[in-house]
């Protein structure tokens, strides 16, 4: 996604960096892999955290207009689309051209406990936070043993 | 000649520390008659923790991002497992590193760096005689 991460050389850690490669081509994240989970290396990336309130749904993505954002939500399926623009100037050479440029969909399948009523979302530093709170129902309560 | 069956030694106490590990932020550059420019996309990083340094010829790119969590949050799905950038990039000479221009914007750091006035491009005029 960020390229490649980069430890501090040595050789050691080259391996390591190799090992990590090798784990996330052959899929190192043992937790249930989202049913509609896009490919490695999709744009922007995506963290998602839980809490027992909230889902909270982190873009990371510079650079946006937040104007022009598709965020939607259905049942427990919260989908962001968008574009992302990058002005190409006129010039003599370009050497590095990484960044992605264009339109972009990522579609989540978040606990089936959130509220899609309950959903609020903010732009800062080019990261997207949306946070879905969890319904009232589902949340843990304690039961007293009288 | 004494015989060792250990390969390495390691001093008591000390415990193997796991290397840093950086994120490496994807850049465009790109080069005109005045100078060069680079973007980066650094999302969740803010000026305050933003770190750029030119080393003699090398140009470094540092870079903290802080997200807002709350308390206990668990991780349910991570593409980004690493809250620190670090990118670095040799200059040649004819770029003028005391006038590096730096601006940041939602997460994506421009630089422009002009070329000394010697090496840009002149056009010389012919006399008619």
């Amino acid at each position: 996604m960020f390229g490649f991460l980069t430890p501090e050389v040595g050789l050691f850690e080259q391996l390591q960096r190799l090992q990590r490669d090798m784990d996330d081509a052959f899929g190192a994240w043992t937790g249930p892999a989202n049913i509609r989970a896009m490919a490695q290396g999709a744009w922007p990336a995506i963290n998602v955290g839980t809490t027992a309130k909230q889902v909270d749904v982190y873009l990371f993505a510079a650079g946006l207009d937040s104007k022009k954002l598709d965020i939607s939500i259905q049942n427990n399926t919260l989908s962001i689309s968008g574009e992302r623009k990058i002005e190409v100037p006129e010039a003599d050479n370009y050497y590095l051209q990484e960044r992605f440029s264009g339109e972009f969909r990522r579609v989540l399948t978040l606990p089936t406990d959130v509220d899609p009523n309950k959903v609020d979302a903010t732009y800062t530093n080019g990261v997207l936070h949306i946070t879905v709170q969890r319904s009232e129902a589902s949340k843990p309560k304690q039961i007293q043993v009288k | 000649m004494s015989e060792t069956k250990e390969v390495t030694t390691r001093k008591t106490g000390e415990v193997a520390k796991q290397p840093e590990v950086f994120l490496r932020p994807l850049v465009d550059v790109y080069e005109n008659k005045t100078g060069l420019s680079l973007h980066a996309d650094l999302p969740g990083v803010s000026n305050e923790h933003l770190n750029i340094h030119v080393d003699k010829d090398t140009l470094v790119i540092e870079g903290e991002a802080n997200i807002s969590m709350p308390d206990n949050m668990e991780a349910y799905y991570a593409d980004v497992r690493a809250t620190r950038y670090r990118r670095s990039f040799s200059l040649s000479p004819e770029l003028e590193t005391e006038k590096i221009d730096a601006s940041m914007k939602d997460g994506v750091l421009s630089l422009h760096i002009p070329k000394r006035e010697q090496f840009k491009p002149r056009k010389i005029e012919v006399r008619t005689v």
